[in-house]
C-alpha cells in the first residue's frame, strides 16, 4: 500500500459509513458475547432484512463499549442510542424505533457518569471500530501514525516524542517508555525485537483482552512504529491461551495488515521492514516478568534470571529487546498523530496521559473505563462505578492484582498517578480494580491473593518457593481462627525477608497485599487470633484441638 | 554422512500428527517452538501423552526431561486425558469477592471430584481459572467453551446435571 | 582460526567489608571476594557452572543502595562498596536457610551425607539451631532404581547443580525439574525411573556436586557419603582448552 492508496481507502471508508443514516453497533467483545450478543446480532440482521433497511440500517459487529454488567449492549449511531441487557426479542422493536424515540424498556441513558467523566485514548476506537475490519481502523486514521513517522520522521525523532509525551509503561512498574525505546535504539546495530506483552495475569484485569478484541490493529500499528524507533524489524505478541477471542482477531489483524502491506517489507514503499508473530503463553503468571516471558517465547520454562543484564541489551535469543505492554503501545499511535506535547498535557505532573481500568467487584457498574491520571478513586469508585450495591459500606479497593494492595476510605480522595498509589501502599499495576465492601474479610483477601502467589511462584528462589507457602499457611490458619500471635510475627518476619530477598518481582510484591491489609486493617487479624485464643482458653483440660 | 538418529517417527498413523508436523515445520524444526507445538499437541488429542512428548523432544531435539519441564511448568498443559465435559469456574479476584469458591464447593461435593480432577466416569471434569477477564460478569463459569457469567452454584450443578444424565 | 590475543583485563578498587580489594572487569563480586578470602554464603553456586541465582544466601548489600544484590551474578563496580557480613543479611541468611530446612524432610542423623553436607555445614556457620518457620513434613520418594546411584527428594534443596552439570559438563541433559513453585521436583527424562532412563551416562558427577544426601552413592550407610569434588575445577579447564 502506497501513502496515497491508504488516504484514498480511509476517505472512501468514511463516504461509505456516511452514506447510512442510521447504524445499529453490537458489542461483540468477550464479555457481551458471554451473555449472548451474537443471538442478538444475528436477530438484528434478519429484522433488518425482514423490513429490507439493508442499505439505510447496517447492523455492525464492534468491540468493547464498557459497561460489560449491562451486557449485551447496541448502541445506534450516529444518534448515540444505547441499549443495555438486549435480547434477540428487542431486535424488532430496536430497529423500528430508529427513527423515533428510543425504546424505552433497555434504554442505557449515556448522560450518567460513568460515560460523561470518561477520556478516551486508548480506548477511542473500542465499541466504535469493526475489529475484524482493517477499512473501520483506516477510516478511524489507523495506520496514519506509522505513514507519519515513516516518511517525515526520523527514528531518533520518533523516540523523542515519545519521551515528550512522559508515558510510562503502563504493564505495573510506569518505567518512563520514552527512556526503554531510547536504550534500545542505542544498543548497537543488527538484530533487534519488540515485544507485546499481552499475557494479562492479574486475577481480576482484563484492560489488555478488551484492548485486543476490540482495536487489534492499533497495536499492531503501536508496535509497528515501535520498531521503526528502535530498529527492530521483527516482533512478537505473546498472549495469553486464555484468551481465544482476542488470539483469533489478533491472528486476523496480523493477516490483513500483511495482505495491505502495512506489516511485512518495505511498508508504504519504504526500506522499512516489519513482521509480527504470535506467541501463545500457557498459563504462568511469572511470564510477565521480562526475562521469564523471554524464556518462555524460547520456549522455555518461564523462569526469571538476575538482572542486569537487561533486556533492552540483551533479551529475545540474546539480541536487544524492547518489551512494552498492550495499553502502552496502544497508546503510541494517538500521540504520534497528535504529538507527544499534547499527551504531556494530560494527566498529573508526573503520571501524564489516561489509564484504563477494569472495574470489578461490589460495585454498581462493572466493566472497562479510561480516566484522565489524577482523578480521585473516589469519582472513580462512587460516580463512574455507581457505588456499593445492595446499600452496602464500602470498605477497601484493591488495585495492582497480588502485587498490589488494599486501599481503605480514607484515602479515597487522592489522586489516581503512580506515585500517590506507591505511597499509600498499592501500585497503580496494570489496572485491575477491585472494590469490596463490607462482606469481604481482609485476612482472606490477603489469604486469596497470597494462595495466587503461591501457585504461581515458579519455584526457582527459595524466598519465594518456601516463603509465599510458609505465609499461606499462616493466613490460612489465621482466617480459619486457629492462629497466635506468634503466628502474626512470623508472618510479618516472612514478609519482609520475601519482599526484600527474592529474585523477581513476583516474589519481591508477593507480600504486599498482607502488607496493606495488616498496615490499614490489623485489627481483623487481632480480632480472628483474639478469638482463637479464647476459643482455646475454654477448651477442656485434656481436650486437643486441631 | 552418517545420522546419528533416524529421522522421528510419529507415534501412531493418527491423522493429527501431521498437523502437529505442520506447526514443528512452519517453525524450521527450532527447539524455540517446543511450547507452539505442545498447545498444537493439546489442541488435537486433548492432552499431552508420554508418547507425543517423546516424539516432539525427538523431532525437535529438546532434552526429553526439558520437554517434561516445559510441559508440567505451564498450568495450560494436561498430562491426563479430560472428561467429556469440562467446567471451568474462574477463580480470579471479582469472582472470589462475588462467591466463586462456593460454586467450586457446591460442584465438588455434588459430584465428588475436586479441582483439577475428572468424574469417575469420565463424564466431567472440573477446573478452575485464574481470571478469564470476564470480571464484569463474576462470577463467571466456562461450560464446554462457553463463558456463561453471574451464575450461582445450583446453577451451574444444574447445567452439569444435564451432562451426567445424558 | 583466529589466534587468541591475550589483553590484560582493566582493573580498579573497590571495598568489601571495609577492605580496599582489587578487581578485574568482568568479575563477579563473588570471585573478587573468594580472590580475597572474604567468605559469601551461597549453596547453588558452583564455579564452572551457569549462574542460577536461587538460593539468595549470597545476597550483600551496597551502600548507597536500597536493593540487595545477589553476589554470584552481579558484576564488581569500580568503588562500589560492598557489606556482606551486616545483622540484617545475617538475619534473612537465617530466615532463608530454615525455609530450606521447612521445604522437605531434612533428618541429618539418618542421613549418608550427615557430617558431609553442604547445607548442614551452613546451617552451622550461620548459627542456626533450630527453626521456627513450621515443617511441612512433604511425602516424597526415593528412587533407588539406578544401580549405582540414588535420587532422595527428601534431601534435595533444588540448587539445580546436578541439573546444570548434567546438561552444561556432560552434556546429557537427563536431569530437569518438573512441576512449579513448591511443586517443583528434580526429575529424570520423561520423570522416569532413573534406573531406566536411556540419556543417562552414569558419569556421577550430579552425585558429586550434589550439595546434599539427594544424590547418593547406592551402599554408603549414615554419615559414610562424602563427595568427591577434586575434579570440579577441571570441568571448565578442560572445556574452555579442548578445540
Amino acid at each position: 500500500m502506497t501513502p496515497e492508496e491508504l488516504r484514498h481507502k480511509a476517505a472512501e471508508e468514511r463516504t461509505a459509513q456516511k452514506r447510512y443514516k442510521h447504524c445499529l453497533n453490537v458489542c461483540m467483545a468477550a464479555g457481551c458475547m458471554s451473555s449472548g450478543a451474537d443471538q442478538v446480532k444475528e436477530a438484528l440482521t434478519s429484522v433488518v432484512r425482514r423490513y429490507g433497511m439493508e442499505e439505510e440500517v447496517p447492523v455492525r459487529a464492534v468491540g468493547c463499549m464498557g459497561l460489560c454488567s449491562a451486557g449485551p449492549l447496541v448502541s445506534v449511531e450516529p444518534k448515540g442510542v444505547l441499549y443495555q441487557e438486549v435480547k434477540a426479542e428487542d431486535a424488532s422493536d430496536i430497529v423500528t424505533s430508529v427513527n423515533d424515540v428510543p425504546v424505552k424498556r433497555i434504554h442505557c441513558p449515556t448522560d450518567t457518569p460513568f460515560f460523561t467523566r470518561q477520556k478516551k485514548i486508548v480506548l477511542e476506537n473500542c465499541g466504535k471500530v469493526d475489529p475484524e475490519r482493517l477499512e473501520d481502523y483506516i477510516a478511524a486514521d489507523g495506520y496514519e501514525a506509522l505513514l507519519k513517522v515513516l516518511t517525515e520522521m526520523k527514528p531518533a525523532e520518533v523516540v523523542q516524542q515519545v519521551t515528550i509525551s512522559g508515558l510510562r509503561g503502563r504493564g505495573g512498574a510506569g518505567f518512563p517508555t520514552g527512556l526503554k525505546w531510547g536504550t534500545v535504539s542505542k544498543a548497537g546495530t543488527g538484530q533487534k525485537y519488540v515485544i507485546c506483552n499481552a499475557d494479562e495475569g492479574d486475577p481480576g484485569a482484563f484492560m489488555d483482552r478488551a484492548v485486543l478484541e476490540s482495536d487489534p490493529h492499533r497495536v499492531l500499528e503501536g508496535m509497528a512504529v515501535a520498531g521503526y524507533a528502535v530498529g527492530a524489524d521483527r516482533g512478537y505478541i505473546y498472549i495469553r491461551a486464555e484468551y481465544p477471542l482476542a488470539i483469533k482477531r489478533l491472528r486476523l489483524a496480523i493477516r490483513q495488515a500483511t495482505r495491505a502491506g502495512l506489516l511485512g517489507n518495505q511498508i508504504f514503499g519504504t526500506t522499512f521492514n516489519f513482521n509480527i508473530e504470535l506467541r501463545l503463553g500457557a498459563g504462568a503468571f511469572v511470564c510477565g516478568e521480562e526475562t521469564a516471558l523471554i524464556a518462555s517465547i524460547e520456549g522455555r520454562r518461564g523462569l526469571p534470571r538476575p538482572r542486569p543484564p537487561f533486556p533492552a541489551n540483551y533479551g529475545l535469543f540474546g539480541r536487544p529487546t524492547l518489551i512494552n505492554n498492550v495499553e502502552t503501545l496502544a497508546n503510541i499511535p494517538t500521540i504520534i498523530r497528535n504529538g507527544g506535547a499534547w499527551f504531556a498535557s494530560i494527566g498529573t505532573e508526573k503520571s501524564k496521559g489516561t489509564k484504563v481500568f477494569a472495574l470489578a467487584g461490589r460495585v454498581q457498574n462493572t466493566g472497562l473505563i479510561e480516566v484522565p491520571m489524577g482523578v480521585t478513586l473516589r469519582e472513580i469508585i462512587f460516580d463512574i462505578g455507581g457505588g456499593i450495591p445492595e446499600g452496602k459500606k464500602f470498605k477497601a479497593v484493591q488495585t495492582g492484582g497480588p502485587s498490589g494492595g488494599c486501599i481503605p476510605e480514607q484515602h479515597l480522595d487522592m489522586p489516581v498517578d503512580y506515585e500517590s498509589l506507591m505511597q499509600v501502599g498499592s501500585i497503580m499495576g496494570s489496572g485491575g480494580m477491585i472494590v469490596m465492601d463490607e462482606t469481604s474479610n481482609m485476612v482472606d483477601v490477603a489469604r486469596f491473593f497470597m494462595e495466587f502467589c503461591m501457585t504461581e511462584s515458579c519455584g526457582k528462589c527459595v524466598p519465594c518457593r518456601v516463603g509465599t507457602y510458609q505465609m499461606h499457611e499462616l493466613l490460612d490458619r489465621i482466617h480459619r481462627g486457629q492462629g497466635t500471635p506468634t503466628d502474626l510475627e512470623l508472618l510479618k518476619e516472612l514478609c519482609d525477608v520475601v519482599k526484600n530477598t527474592s529474585l523477581c518481582g513476583l516474589g519481591q510484591t508477593s507480600p504486599n497485599p498482607v502488607l496493606s491489609t495488616l498496615r490499614y486493617f490489623e485489627h481483623e487479624y487481632q480480632e480472628l487470633i483474639a478469638a482463637a485464643n479464647q476459643a482455646h482458653a475454654a477448651t477442656p483440660a485434656g481436650e486437643v484441638t486441631r | 554422512m552418517i545420522q546419528a538418529v533416524d529421522k522421528p517417527q510419529p507415534p501412531s498413523d493418527d491423522k493429527r500428527w501431521k498437523i502437529v508436523d505442520a506447526t514443528m515445520r512452519r517453525n524450521g524444526h527450532d527447539r524455540h517452538a517446543l511450547i507452539e507445538t505442545l498447545h498444537t499437541v493439546q489442541e488435537s488429542f486433548g492432552f499431552l501423552d508420554e508418547e507425543g512428548l517423546r516424539y516432539v523432544a525427538n523431532s525437535l531435539r529438546v532434552p526429553l526431561s526439558s520437554v517434561y519441564g516445559v510441559a508440567t511448568f505451564y498450568h495450560f498443559f494436561t498430562l491426563r486425558p479430560p472428561g467429556a465435559h469440562t467446567c471451568v469456574v474462574c477463580t480470579g479476584t471479582a469472582c472470589y469477592i462475588k462467591g466463586a469458591m462456593k460454586i467450586v464447593e457446591t460442584v465438588s461435593q455434588k459430584y465428588k471430584v475436586r479441582p483439577g480432577q475428572t468424574t469417575p466416569d469420565g463424564k466431567v471434569s472440573l477446573l478452575t481459572a485464574r481470571c478469564l477477564g470476564s470480571c464484569g460478569l463474576a462470577p463467571a463459569v466456562v461450560f464446554d467453551g462457553d463463558v456463561v457469567g453471574k451464575l450461582a452454584g445450583p446453577q451451574v450443578a444444574e447445567r452439569i446435571e444435564r451432562w451426567v444424565k445424558s | 582460526m583466529t589466534v587468541p590475543t591475550i589483553v590484560p583485563a582493566q582493573s580498579f578498587s573497590m571495598k568489601i567489608d571495609g577492605i580496599d580489594v582489587s578487581a578485574r572487569a568482568g568479575q563477579t563480586i563473588l570471585e573478587v571476594a573468594q580472590e580475597n578470602g572474604i567468605e559469601i554464603p551461597m549453596l547453588c553456586y558452583v564455579e564452572g557452572l551457569s549462574n542460577w541465582g536461587g538460593c539468595r544466601l549470597c545476597l550483600v548489600e551496597v551502600v548507597g543502595q536500597k536493593k540487595l544484590f545477589p553476589a554470584c551474578s552481579t558484576a564488581a563496580s569500580e568503588d562500589a562498596q560492598v557489606v556482606t557480613n551486616s545483622e540484617r543479611l545475617q538475619r534473612y541468611r537465617r530466615t532463608i536457610l530454615e525455609l530450606i530446612f521447612s521445604e522437605r524432610n531434612h533428618v541429618c542423623a539418618v542421613c549418608v551425607s550427615n557430617g558431609h553436607c553442604e547445607l548442614q555445614a551452613m546451617a552451622q556457620k550461620l548459627g542456626m539451631t533450630h527453626i521456627h518457620v513450621p515443617y511441612r513434613f512433604p511425602s516424597h520418594d526415593v528412587d533407588s532404581s539406578h544401580d549405582r546411584f540414588r535420587l532422595d527428594q527428601n534431601r534435595c534443596i533444588l540448587c539445580t547443580r546436578c541439573v546444570r552439570v548434567c546438561a552444561e559438563i556432560e552434556g546429557a541433559a537427563t536431569k530437569g525439574v518438573s512441576g512449579r513453585g513448591i511443586e517443583s521436583l528434580i526429575i529424570n527424562d520423561l520423570k522416569e525411573a532413573w534406573g531406566d532412563s536411556q540419556t543417562c551416562t552414569s558419569c556421577s558427577k550430579c552425585v558429586h556436586v550434589c550439595p546434599t544426601g539427594a544424590l547418593v552413592e547406592k551402599g554408603t550407610a549414615a554419615a559414610e557419603m562424602a563427595k568427591r569434588r577434586q575434579f570440579l575445577p577441571y570441568l571448565t579447564v578442560m572445556r574452555e582448552n579442548t578445540p
